[in-house]
């Protein structure tokens, strides 16, 4: 059994009352949406904060929708089985769909959200652990202790982001629509995450995610991903990775690739630095791509997967990835609703 | 601080005082008296104490009892009903599908969930991905998935929720 500790539970019947709840009550209190990151963080001692305030009374939080201007709206607390079955996002960036689908198990994708998953705390092999295992240990510099098991003498924690639609809302261009005392703000993806792994999300305490952005996927938008884990259900990933392409006939328009399961930020590459901008896509390419990014990707013992195996499959990983995408045709922007 | 939520358990309502910190799986088990829902890892990890809420497969064990109000949560207990066993329990028994048992609650109501959804009946592929957050430490899976592929392919219209066979 692991009792959760005492916390007082507030319910907010709109986004500024949540705003103007998290700034008054200050540092002890967070948010909660479908809970399956937070409560285990709360039952193994990681944190406990004193309030938690719940999105779940708030209205039309979970809303997937198409804006005239093609662009796409998806609510924070959307569900991930939601997303992964949702006829429009499958077809128009099926990457997002795909990334949802492969979330944890079925019971955990109907009460996990996107915004928890954007939002869900790094993770560790010596951090995700009981409060026992890890007091023999002697503890780490995430919590309550002052080194680093993963990087020997290492002064900074590399826990691992490991959200599996944050490689997939970032390589669409996604940006997080954030409200705060001061009002909304728009965050790319890209820019949320930085080190060290013990506080990689740059949001103020006081802020929620409202929104994720999708610009117009345009007709020749294709997109995949690929998620390597031990199981096929329930874990946490080994690597993951995002595509998406634009091609003119054979010739890369337009690339982008992101990968989580490494550090505390995702890696992002785009074909202007991996140099394939204009290039045809042929086999060769795309293994040179690959090789590029198993290059640029460092996988750590911050994850219950052999690092050096992990570094070996990547350009195997990542060929296979666009191979699959750019063989499927790229998405009709004709659907409705 | 303790609060009184209502909670509608199995088509009855329960008035009970609850602290925020209570899951829905302590309540079932601890506050009810229904300890058919199991208390495996209790973090989210083996699927033992699947519960349905508003009809969908969900960890009761990473559920705040305070956070279902007004929501209908159906438990293995809902299955049986009048000494008559729900078709999958029956085919759980002439399968052999149960060996200790444990995870047995939990997989039935993710069962529970694939039926109710309806149309075709579902292959093996689905079946295995609809159970696929159940763990069974006794690793019957075979005969589980036949069990319900058993009654997956007999039941023709397997009925709108509440409704347990005849
Ligand atoms: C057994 C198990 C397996 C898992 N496997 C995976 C996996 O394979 N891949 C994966 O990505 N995840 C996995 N998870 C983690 C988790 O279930 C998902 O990441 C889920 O999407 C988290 O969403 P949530 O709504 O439950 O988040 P919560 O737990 O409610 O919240 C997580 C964090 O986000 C914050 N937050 C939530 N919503 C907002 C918002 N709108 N604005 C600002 N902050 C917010 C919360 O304060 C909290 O800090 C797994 C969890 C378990 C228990
Ligand atoms: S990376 Fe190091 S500091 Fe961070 S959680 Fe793991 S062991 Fe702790
Ligand atoms: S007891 Fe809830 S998932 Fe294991
Ligand atoms: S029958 Fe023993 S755990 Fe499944």
């Amino acid at each position: 059994m692991l009792p959760l500790p005492p916390f007082a539970y507030h319910r907010p019947r709109d986004l500024e009352e949540a705003v103007a709840l998290l700034s008054e009550l200050g540092p002890d209190a967070k948010l909660i949406a479908g809970g399956t990151d937070l409560l285990p963080n709360m039952k193994h001692g990681l944190l406990a904060p004193k309030h938690l305030i719940a999105l779940d009374a708030i209205s039309d939080l979970d809303r997937v929708e198409v804006l005239d201007d093609g662009s796409l709206s998806i609510g924070a607390l959307t569900r991930l089985s939601d997303l992964a079955v949702h006829p429009t996002i499958r077809v128009l960036i099926p990457v997002l769909a795909e990334a949802a689908a492969e979330v944890a198990s079925p019971q955990i994708r109907n009460m996990g959200t996107i915004g928890g998953n954007v939002c869900l705390d790094t993770r560790c092999v010596y951090y995700n652990q009981t409060q026992f295992w890890r007091s023999a240990l002697g503890f780490c510099l995430k919590k309550d202790g002052d080194t680093c098991h993963v990087v020997k003498g290492g002064k900074q924690c590399v826990a691992a982001c490991v959200g599996d639609t944050v490689p997939a809302l970032i390589v669409l261009g996604a940006a997080a629509r954030v409200l705060g005392p001061e009002g909304m703000r728009a965050v790319p993806l890209e820019a949320l995450y930085t080190t060290p792994g013990s506080d990689h999300l740059k949001l103020a305490r006081n802020e929620v995610i409202v929104r994720f952005e999708v610009p117009r996927p345009g007709e020749r938008l294709r997109s995949g991903f690929f998620k390597l884990r031990l199981r096929r259900s329930i874990d946490f990933s080994s690597f993951s990775i995002a595509a998406a392409l634009r091609l003119d006939g054979r010739t890369i328009q337009d690339l982008k690739l992101a990968a989580v399961a490494l550090n505390s930020k995702p890696r992002v590459l785009n074909a202007e630095k991996l140099g394939v901008l204009g290039q045809d896509l042929t086999k060769e390419v795309m293994s040179h791509i690959g090789e590029q990014f198993q290059r640029r990707a460092t996988p750590l013992d911050n994850i219950n997967v052999d690092s050096q195996w992990r570094k070996e499959v990547i350009a195997v990983l990542v060929r296979r990835l666009l191979e699959r995408v750019s063989a499927v045709g790229a998405q009709t922007a004709s659907v409705s609703s | 601080m303790k609060t009184l939520v209502s909670l509608d358990v199995n088509g009855r309502t329960y008035e009970i005082a609850v602290s925020p910190e209570l899951t829905l799986l302590e309540a079932l088990r601890y506050e009810l008296g229904l300890t058919g829902s199991k208390q495996g890892c209790d973090k989210g990890d083996c699927g033992a104490c699947t519960v349905l809420v508003d009809d969908r497969p969900t960890l009761a064990c990473l559920t705040l009892a305070v956070a279902v109000q007004g929501r209908k949560v159906r438990t293995v207990e809902s299955l049986a009903q009048a000494n008559v066993l729900h078709p999958l329990q029956d085919a759980f028994d002439q399968h052999g599908a149960a060996q200790c048992g444990f995870c047995t609650p939990g997989i039935l109501m993710s069962a529970v969930s694939l039926l109710e959804q309806g149309g075709d009946a579902p292959d093996r592929l689905s079946i295995k991905k609809a159970l696929s957050g159940n763990l069974c430490r006794c690793t019957g899976y075979t005969k589980i998935i036949d069990a319900v592929e058993d009654v997956a392919a007999n039941t023709s219209s397997p009925g709108p929720p509440g409704h347990t066979g005849s």
